[in-house]
């Protein structure tokens, strides 16, 4: 097994167009589970914490080699929020932002933030370029990404006009260590605009486009359509059945934590 | 075989490392530290955490390769001069909050990064540190005893 | 038998003082050599190769490819077992390594050693193993029905025709706990170059272990000696074997030594679980809450093999009432076999899951009657001079029921409600919950246990006091799993000598006889008498020998005048006593379970307070109060610590801990999706600690530390209902059980 340990994010595309099947390897929280139970034996790795520019946090940019251990204290509170709840102390020290993307769980406890805030990720390779694509391009499925061979993620850009109320909620078995059952992000703007992402209940974070509308415009939402707004959520989610929950629970917890998270949002 | 450099408990070790063998590997099998335990090898448990550059982290969720450059402290590495405890390990023994002890070198590292920035945590800190350290024998409850600060008792929560 | 109740001799780390456990800094500082760390030069690894399949039959076994690896040393099958094929504790039915066919998801096949573990994982991978599947029989019901049973029996006590004013039924469910040690199996096989083998082991009881390796490999008792390695926890899971004998078989085959190490997944595989348990219950009472008749069905699962399955179902159904007094009972319980993972010894052993039961009947009954329940607790708590309502036998030791349930009761609540620090509330960090949104429930529970084996089992337990010229040594064969025995013999020892230096000396199989499993809450009492009688009839020689009335670190004293020093008393030879303690004997059951089946009884009470999220059904359990008896506390700070320990394993059981297997194949054989509680989800526990002296305890002492781990998961569940108006008839309660979807 080859280890590349770029120091720069030249050196880092450089090893990556001379290996474009390696294995990117951040702060290995899920490649590690990997090697240690599936088996899995990458050829080369690529180890990309040492790379500055991936560290960056400023400005609506966040580098993916950001771990989670600061993002606890990130400017952006549905983001801290959600970091959080990942893991543990020891996993938040070292996975990243980057990881979380690149590994595309739906379970994801970052992604549901990025798909509320409609962040733009970006990813170079030498052969590429830099290319900037939507959330929703980059993750296209349950571990599932659009990220080319050759190719690193570089970071996201949040939009310039972040709304101001973010709030975000994730339901857990236990009271910490948990992969999540059911997780959303809930982001308003002052004009009444509301964004809602949900993790853990579709392939990938799923937005529920005709519960956004029904609430965006409404000026001052009333109790009705508060509940109404959770009802619709509820409705437009896909959960699954599986060992960590039901597809019946998950449904209705993504519409409790909706409609709690919009009165979050308006207290 | 890729070599690597580390600093393990001030002293530094150069190392020939073949494949994506963990750090906790490294340590137990290669330099005959034995305190850092195996007890999920999935970051679930807590049982192998060093510190890292500072930072508790699993030790079987980094990649030895990966460690290279970098400064690790074990819990081998908290004995005095004269092998006297580390006063938390001394707190935790006072308190009775070992019984079958394979948690605790884990507990005691995670303990040490916390108390090194909150010398006077909360029940409620101690937990948020200490959450990604299972023990199944000892309920916490001496753990938390032990590592609270007393005088923060009426923070809401008593020790 | 010499009486338990003299009064300690006044030594400083005597019985009653929080001694703290010699072996606590090793531990602390990392030098404490678990099985797991142990390391010989030449060794090999071993790695074990199990089946996919519930059930199947063997079509063939190619092991060529494995040997082809590179390192590897050897490859066993059945056929490579030398003498009996078959281990048990009880029946020899399971066999070491599959044979023909397989009967549980996880069944050893085939054993492997190499240099290194990585090739020894790879060998075992490498193994090419045909199967034809068949159909597993994973239902308990139906193995019920066709008869596939371990064990029946059936329990009749009283007068069958009494019948109550009011009658509650009620349907209940436990789901399969796993013990989820944190040290997983492991060991290290040394073979002596004479045929024989020195095997360094994590075990509960190292001679039942020993009687079935030498009976595996064909040997002399002699030629195979166990050694206590450091054990990082059991709570059951070490009771029957795991890799002793596979560790056995590859040292002799390669001549080398061999170690292994189960990983996480493997261990969950490679070791029994709870019971899971269905149960159907009746409870009929007078109007003024007397009960007048109480009839039970309870299925366990057995799995695979029987293991210690016969014995559960006899707890279960002896206890299947609870601490209370009944004139009609009448019970039929049954272990079936099927082919779900084996299940055996998990702390409380049966009486968990009938507690979850009977307790739930209890309060329904109560609510029935339009009665307290704490009430209806106390009218029919069982007491010293009844009668257990199954198995009719006289209770002539404490069991301080009514006043455990006054002391719980008598606790504070606390008066704060739900904070506003997310921590402690219901979905904790993950910000589910508004304190509004919180339904605060307090519920209660009882629980009895019985102390050692039982049922005519003659169980035993050696120990032998050794005079030095620094002081005493207290020699055992009891398994220290982390509960803290080592450091309360040396307290015994020490009360029972007036000598303050004492070291416990764990002996190996060939140094002394069984101590017996450290289990059944029995070592204090087992343990801990021996080690008293032996430490009695230690102070007793050395005082003749030095002609005095005192003893000791100084020596032999006289009227106040020290006589002989410790050195003195060996100049004339070894001083030594060892002996052989047994509890008051205990006698098979009649054909309706009746008759003198147990040696002593403990009893709990818990009171928990939760908070509930009742729309998404997240709970945090704030606190669980207890009382408990215990004899008397030889170490306070050590039975606190059971005490919650046991507690947060009976939270686990009641909120989140269940293994899930689907057709015979187990889904989350890992701890991201077997959870165990984290120290966030740990409650605030208030001990109260009632000290009535057990005439057959040490000073007083008997064991119960099961007892936490068993009315704790009921009292829980019964505040989720109080605050949720939930019926709640299974454990664990999942989320969508509170909320209802």
């Amino acid at each position: 097994m080859l280890t590349v340990r770029p120091h720069s994010l030249d050196e880092a595309l450089d090893a990556l167009a001379a290996h474009p099947a390696a294995t990117l390897l951040a702060g290995g929280t899920d490649l590690m589970v990997q090697v240690n139970y599936q088996g899995r034996r990458p050829e080369v790795v690529v180890a990309l914490r040492r790379v500055p520019e991936l560290q960056q946090m400023d400005d609506g940019f966040i580098g993916a080699g950001v771990t989670w251990s600061r993002l606890t204290s990130a400017p952006w509170p549905g983001l801290a929020q959600a970091a959080r709840t990942v893991g543990s102390p020891q996993i938040r020290a070292m996975g990243t932002l980057g990881g979380n993307l690149g590994t595309a769980s739906p379970a994801g406890d970052g992604l549901p933030f990025l798909a509320a805030v409609e962040a733009r990720l970006e990813v170079a390779s030498r052969a590429g370029g830099t290319r900037s694509l939507p959330w929703d391009e980059f993750l296209i499925g349950p571990k599932r990404t659009s990220l080319r061979p050759g190719e690193l993620i570089l970071g996201v850009h949040l939009p310039g006009a972040m709304p101001e109320v973010q709030e975000f909620a994730k339901v857990g078995a236990r009271n910490a260590m948990v992969i999540s059952i059911a997780s959303a992000c809930l982001v308003r703007s002052p004009d009444g605009m509301v964004r809602i992402a949900l993790g853990s209940v579709g392939p990938t974070p799923l937005r529920a486009p005709r519960a956004e509308a029904m609430i965006s415009a409404e000026k001052r939402p009333s109790p009705a359509a508060v509940a109404e707004f959770g009802r619709l959520v509820a409705e437009e989610v896909r959960p699954i059945d599986d060992h960590r929950s039901t597809a019946a629970y998950r449904r209705h917890a993504a519409g409790v934590i909706a409609r709690r998270l919009l009165e979050r949002a308006l207290a | 075989m890729t070599p690597i450099r580390l600093v393990v408990n001030g002293t530094e070790h150069l190392l020939e490392v073949e494949g994506p063998v963990s750090l906790l590997s490294l340590l137990r099998e290669r330099l005959g530290l034995s305190g850092a335990k195996n007890a999920c090898r999935q970051g679930e448990c807590g049982s192998c955490t060093v510190l890292l550059d500072g930072e508790p982290v699993c030790s079987c969720l980094v990649m030895a390769t990966d460690a290279d450059g970098a400064e690790i402290v074990t819990v081998e590495g908290l004995a005095g001069p004269d092998g006297s405890l580390h006063p938390v390990q001394r707190a935790l023994h006072d308190h009775g909050a070992v019984q079958c002890g394979y948690c605790t070198t884990g507990i005691v590292m995670s303990a040490v990064h916390l108390l090194e920035r909150n010398p006077t945590p909360t029940a409620e800190e101690v937990k948020e540190a200490l959450a990604g350290n299972l023990c199944r024998c000892t309920g916490y409850g001496a753990i938390v005893r032990a590592l609270a600060a007393p005088e923060r008792a009426a923070d809401g929560e008593a020790p | 038998m010499t009486t338990r109740l003299d009064a300690p001799i006044a030594v400083r780390g005597g019985v009653g003082t929080s001694v703290p456990r010699p072996d606590g800094i090793p531990k602390l500082q990392g030098t404490f050599a678990y099985s797991g760390d142990l390391h010989h030069e030449n060794m090999l690894w071993g790695a074990t190769v199990r089946s996919p399949h519930p059930r199947a039959r063997i079509v063939s076994i190619d092991i060529a490819p494995a040997l082809a690896l590179p390192g590897v040393q050897a490859v066993l099958l059945a056929s490579d077992i030398p003498g009996n094929a078959r281990f048990g504790q009880k029946e020899q039915d399971q066999p070491i390594l599959a044979d023909g066919e397989v009967n549980f998801w996880g069944e050893p096949i085939a054993v492997v050693a190499a240099e290194t573990l990585p090739q020894a994982r790879r060998a075992a991978a490498a193994l090419v193993v045909a199967y034809e599947p068949l159909k597993p029989l994973t239902d308990m019901e139906e193995a019920a029905r066709r008869g596939e049973a371990f064990r029946t029996l059936q329990v009749v006590n009283g007068d069958q025709s009494l019948r109550g004013e009011v009658a509650i039924e009620g349907y209940y469910e436990v789901g399969i706990q796993d013990q989820a040690m944190l040290g997983t199996e492991s060991g290290l096989a040394v073979p002596d170059g004479e045929g024989g083998v020195d095997l360094h082991i994590s075990t509960q009881w190292m001679h039942v272990d020993h009687r079935q390796i030498v009976d595996s490999l064909g040997l002399r008792p002699e030629q195979v000696r166990l050694h206590l390695a450091g054990i990082g926890g059991a709570f059951g899971a070490r009771e029957d074997l795991t890799l002793q004998i596979h560790l056995c078989l590859l040292a002799l085959h390669t001549g080398r030594p061999v170690k292994m190490v189960y990983d996480r997944a493997e261990s969950f595989a490679g070791h029994v679980h709870r019971h899971p348990a269905r149960m159907w219950y009746r409870h009929e009472a007078d109007r003024q809450g007397n009960l007048v008749r109480v009839e039970a069905r309870i299925i366990l699962d057995g799995g695979a093999y029987e293991e210690t399955s016969g014995a559960v179902i006899a707890n279960a159904a002896y206890f299947s009432v609870g601490p209370y007094r009944c004139p009609s009972v009448e019970v039929d319980a049954v272990a079936v076999r099927t082919n779900n993972p084996p299940a055996g010894a998990m702390r409380g052993f049966g009486a968990n899951q009938v507690c979850f039961a009977h307790e739930a009947q209890m309060d329904r009954l109560a609510a029935a009657l339009g009665l307290d329940p704490i009430d209806l607790r106390l009218r029919n708590a069982l007491g010293h001079g009844d009668r257990l309502p199954t198995s009719g036998q006289e209770i002539t030791g404490s069991l301080p029921t009514a006043e455990v349930i006054r002391s719980a009761a008598a606790l504070p609540l606390p008066d704060e409600g739900p904070s506003d620090d997310p921590r402690r509330l219901p979905g904790g960090v993950g910000l589910t919950t508004p304190p509004g949104a919180v339904r605060r429930g307090v519920g209660f529970a009882v629980g009895i246990k019985n102390i050692f084996f039982s049922e005519g089992f003659d169980d035993y337990a050696e120990a032998r006091a050794v005079l030095t010229p620094a002081g005493l040594e207290v020699h055992t064969a009891a398994a220290e799993v982390g509960q803290g025995m080592v450091t309360v013999l040396a307290q015994i020892a020490r009360s029972a000598t007036g000598i303050e230096n004492v070291e416990v000396v764990f002996d190996h199989t060939g140094q002394i006889g069984s101590a017996g499993s450290t289990s059944a809450s029995r070592q204090t009492q087992m343990a801990g008498g021996a080690c008293l009688e032996a430490c009695r009839g230690l102070r007793a020689k050395a005082l003749e020998r030095g002609g005095g009335d005192r003893l000791d670190d100084a020596g032999v004293w006289s009227e106040g005048r020290l006589v002989a020093s410790l050195e003195d008393l060996l100049a004339a030879g070894p001083l030594e006593h060892h002996t052989r303690f047994r509890h008051a004997p205990t006698e098979p059951p009649n054909a309706t379970g009746q008759g003198n089946l147990h040696a002593g009884f403990c009893v709990a009470a818990h009171r928990a307070v939760v908070d509930v999220d009742p729309e998404l059904g997240l709970v945090r359990v704030v606190r669980v109060d207890t009382a408990q008896d215990v004899g008397r506390a030889l170490n306070p700070q050590s039975v606190l610590g059971q005490i919650e320990g046991g507690i947060m394993q009976g939270v686990g059981l009641a909120v989140m801990e269940e293994l899930l297997v689907d057709r015979g194949v187990v889904r989350n054989a890992s701890f991201t999706d077997y959870l165990i509680p984290t120290i966030l989800d740990a409650p605030d526990v208030e001990a109260v600690i009632i000290e009535e002296p057990e005439p057959g305890g040490p000073f007083g002492a008997k064991g119960f530390a099961e007892l936490p781990a068993i009315s704790s998961t009921p009292a829980v569940v019964a505040a989720i209902r109080a605050a949720t108006g939930r019926d709640l008839n299974r454990v664990p309660v999942r989320p969508q059980d509170i909320a209802g979807v």
